[in-house]
């Protein structure tokens, strides 16, 4: 049966990601020894995070399944939940719903493959939960190559985790802002192409894509050129939701419910549906 | 199953003998408004000794009003800055009373057990199933709005009901189907249908309206796509003007918003009926809205109802009791679309 009812946790940190605040990461520990114990998520899950008095939003888990004792969401402030969230503080109590969704896949499609991390923006939060595994279990897998792109430097998020990646030299990290900025000495570029020039060849890979819809559409042209095709291409959609167990209708993309069927899909599943995303 | 013979009478104080130790709802006498403040709109509470009496279609507010009845409390919490459990979310406590809605048709009946589908896993209508008790009647005629035997049921339909009672030649014959129904007839003392009475019910359900296999087979396997670039959007969305009165009315729409509500530093967290025929129900808080117009809303209601939820769990998501047909002030009609669907190339 369906529990509706959030695990209460402790805001335990919060941290300002961005230059603009309008980011941050809160980490989230349970009240409940058991409630903790029992948690167990996927990379590319999501749950509800549930605020007393507002309501509840679905946001992606930032942390890895490998960190444990804690939770991490990297939230933007957008709306009524999300605002009212940026102004807790550390010691204060809200809930956790879930885990919910699918998830990438870790333990089937994607083992013993190289695989291709593309990022876009703050839609890097699972990417990071699904990189932290990755490297936990670095001999399941072949060669991991992140690629990560925000507007300007102060807008990328994990950087000082970014320092410890880069210094390990067993993934191939290619970081990039949009446009030159004071201090930056790393790559500059839009995602897509930065991706065409770095992405590997498609051979026993898979490639997993978060961001804005429009960073997606053009780093597929690049990527189909050097022979990837759909069905190695996962990506992870959002909706509007408020059960996030596949009742309430709201997240539906034709017959497809993002909230239980998703949010994880191939790009060869996607392209089958209405585009109501 | 045991299969029973009433007269009105008979009839009339059954009902009343359940409603002296629990909450037995019926039909109003009059379909579209209620004289109970604990009723929607077309339903009552039984007290007093009032006959019951079934005028031809449903009433106005579909059944769902008592399986999903809202708003319906998911969890209470305190705001209370002196209340060590401040924000904490809790359960509200399970709701166990018996209820029983006597008199509802055969569609609304089916309804119940087409929502039981996406809501199999659902802790609040699993629990509201689990207490209430169907007394359906079954339709000796149909409205110019009905067409359950159009989406897969009959106005003889049983499927979802405890006992269904069938008016034959001035008298009630009543089919006893679960152990529920089992528990409420047993200890009255009632007299066994004698053969008359059951070859003249099995004689009613033969000539009744049989369901078209060959037609719902082929809806159902028209190609998605197809259906959803069809032509006929366009001309539908803009006459519908997203009211919300079909999914409302709608024994079938059974999509939820949550919202919180707080009273004095004590609050609870609810839901209730939501549409998607409104823009909000879609909405992203980035502005981006997948449904953002009207056409696209209304071609979700009926590909909802007639391929996406066939496509998910089998049958349609209509019971063919007409409501949205009634109740729409632009006029359009499910049936058309059906039809139009067919015929789609």
């Amino acid at each position: 049966m369906i529990s509706y009812l959030p695990y209460p946790v402790r805001i335990d940190d919060i941290v300002v990601e961005t230059e603009d605040g309008n980011l941050k990461t809160f980490k989230l520990v349970f009240e409940n020894e058991t409630q903790k114990k029992a948690w167990k998520h996927v990379p590319g899950q999501f749950a509800m995070l549930s605020l007393a008095g507002q309501g509840e939003i679905p946001i992606g888990i930032a942390s890895s399944p490998t960190e444990e004792g804690h939770l991490l969401f990297t939230v933007n402030r957008a709306g009524k939940v999300t605002t009212a969230l940026h102004q807790m503080h550390t010691g204060e109590r809200m809930g956790v719903r879930g885990p919910l969704g699918n998830g990438f896949p870790i333990d089937t499609d994607m083992k013993g493959k190289n695989i291709v991390i593309i990022a876009g923006g703050f839609a890097v939060t699972t990417l990071r939960a699904t990189l932290i595994y990755l490297l936990e279990h670095r001999q399941d897998y072949g060669k991991i190559t992140f690629i990560y792109g925000a507007r300007t430097p102060g807008m990328l998020l994990y950087r000082d985790e970014m320092k410890q990646w880069a210094a390990r030299g067993d993934l191939d990290l290619h970081v990039t802002v949009d446009r030159e900025a004071p201090g930056w000495d790393g790559l500059v570029g839009f995602v897509p192409t930065i991706a065409g020039q770095v992405a590997p060849s498609p051979e026993n890979s898979v490639a997993l894509i978060c961001g804005p819809p429009i960073m997606i559409k053009f780093t597929m042209p690049p990527l189909e050129k050097i022979g990837w095709t759909d069905d190695l291409v996962y990506l992870s959609l959002e909706n509007r939701m408020k059960c996030g167990e596949g009742v309430c209708c709201h997240c539906n993309v034709g017959p497809t419910l993002v909230c239980k069927d998703g949010p994880v899909f191939t790009r060869t599943q996607v392209r089958k549906l209405p585009v109501e995303y | 199953m045991k299969v029973f013979r009433l007269s009105q009478t008979e009839l009339d104080n059954m009902v009343q003998q359940w409603s002296q130790n629990r909450r037995v709802y019926r039909p109003a006498a009059d379909r579209q408004q209620s004289a109970h403040a604990d009723c929607a709109p077309g339903w009552e509470r039984v007290a007093g000794s009032a006959p019951l009496t079934m005028a031809v279609g449903p009433p106005k507010t579909s059944v769902k009003t008592f399986l999903f009845p809202q708003p319906e409390t998911m969890q209470t919490f305190s705001l209370k800055s002196s209340d060590p459990d401040k924000a904490l979310m809790k359960e509200p406590e399970k709701l166990t009373e018996k209820q029983i809605v006597a008199g509802l048709r055969p569609c609304d009946a089916r309804s119940v057990m087409l929502n039981n589908l996406p809501y199999r896993e659902d802790p609040f209508y699993q629990a509201n199933l689990a207490r209430t008790v169907m007394v359906g009647f079954t339709c000796s005629a149909m409205c110019a709005t009905c067409f359950c035997d159009q989406v897969g049921g009959s106005p003889m339909g049983t499927e979802g009901l405890d006992i269904a009672i069938s008016q034959i030649d001035g008298s009630f014959v009543a089919e006893v189907l679960t152990p529920a129904g089992e528990e409420l007839t047993a200890g009255l003392d009632l007299a066994p249908a004698d053969d008359t009475d059951i070859n003249a019910l099995a004689a009613r359900r033969a000539a009744s309206p049989q369901v078209d296999s060959a037609k719902l087979a082929a809806l159902k396997g028209r190609d998605l796509n197809r259906l959803y670039e069809a032509p006929l959007w366009k001309p539908l969305g803009e006459s519908c003007i997203n009211c919300g009165a079909c999914t409302f009315n709608c024994p079938t729409c059974y999509c939820f918003d949550v919202q919180d509500e707080v009273v004095r530093g004590y609050g609870r967290r609810i839901r209730y009926w939501d549409s998607c025929m409104f823009p909000l129900y879609s909405l992203h808080t980035s502005g981006h809205n997948p449904r953002g117009r009207k056409m696209q809303r209304t071609r979700n209601r009926f590909m909802h109802k007639l391929k996406y939820f066939p496509d998910r769990y089998g049958p349609f998501s209509c019971v063919g009791c007409g409501r949205c047909v009634q109740d729409c002030p632009v006029n359009i009609d499910i049936r058309e679309v059906m039809s139009d669907l067919l015929t789609v190339e």
